[in-house]
């Protein structure tokens, strides 16, 4: 199990590779991007920063959390902050399990809770020059997101299972 | 005894700055200091509860603080 945060564009395979194991069955890498829209807005970059100490401390709390309900120790979470262009990744979960649902639940508990609880807020910076604290507790993002209410922006994100 | 008060983000932006530092009275709590910072120009911008943090845990309002504690103001996650 890792957790950290990084500056540095984050390798997706290499934490795949990381978690990877014989005994494992399934992988499920989940990778967040940052989008070209928010809102109606184009967006042409974010700007992620994080009360860093805090972020790492429960970022491991929630790897924790999910190896013990889901029963793996195969979990690697790196966020990015810095600036971010279009297309790149902010975060990566790499989860591995002997069985695909457990691996796609941890998965999904690791990213949910994250979002919820992670200190990490990102300044948005849109194709006009201005730029906006993206405000989770505005409800403006949380509109039509998918079935689960406490999910942000879900939308945004592409997830691989490899096998 | 001294305790700091970390900021981040908008709450940054509003206050303009990113940490203080205030003399408190023993026993005092995490409302008192976020008490403290209501007094200041720009907090009129902050949430009437926003989250707390002491010391890198997320904390309630009626928490005793200690001296050298880091207490943070932390603004709505946008983490992901």
């Amino acid at each position: 199990m890792r957790t950290t945060i990084v500056h540095a564009p984050i390798d997706a395979a290499a934490l795949m590779a990381e978690v990877a194991r014989n005994s494992n069955g399934a992988t499920v890498l989940f990778v967040g991007t940052v989008r070209d829209l928010n809102d109606g807005r184009p967006v042409n970059g974010m700007e992620y920063t994080a009360y860093r100490s805090m972020a790492e401390r429960e970022m491991a709390d929630i790897a924790h959390e999910a190896a013990t309900r889901f029963g793996t120790m195969d979990i690697v979470v790196e966020h990015r902050i810095g600036v971010l262009e279009l297309g790149e990744a902010s975060v990566v979960i790499a989860v591995a399990h002997p069985h695909r649902g457990e691996a796609y639940d941890a998965s999904r508990y690791v990213i949910e809770q994250l979002k919820q609880r992670v200190p990490i807020w990102k300044l948005e910076q849109y194709e006009d020059g201005t730029r906006e604290w993206v405000s989770a507790g505005s409800g403006k993002r949380e509109e039509g997101s998918g079935p689960i209410g406490t999910h942000l922006d879900a939308d945004d994100d592409s997830v691989v299972e490899a096998r | 005894m001294t305790v700091t008060v970390l900021l981040f983000a908008s709450y940054a932006d509003s206050l303009g700055a990113r940490s203080m530092r205030f003399d408190m009275p023993q026993g005092a709590t995490v409302a008192d200091v976020l008490g403290r910072v209501r007094a200041l120009p720009g907090a009129d911008r902050l949430p009437s509860e926003p989250l707390m943090a002491v010391n890198e845990r997320y904390a309630r309002g009626t928490r005793v603080l200690e001296a050298g504690d880091e207490v943070a103001i932390i603004p709505p996650v946008a983490g992901g």
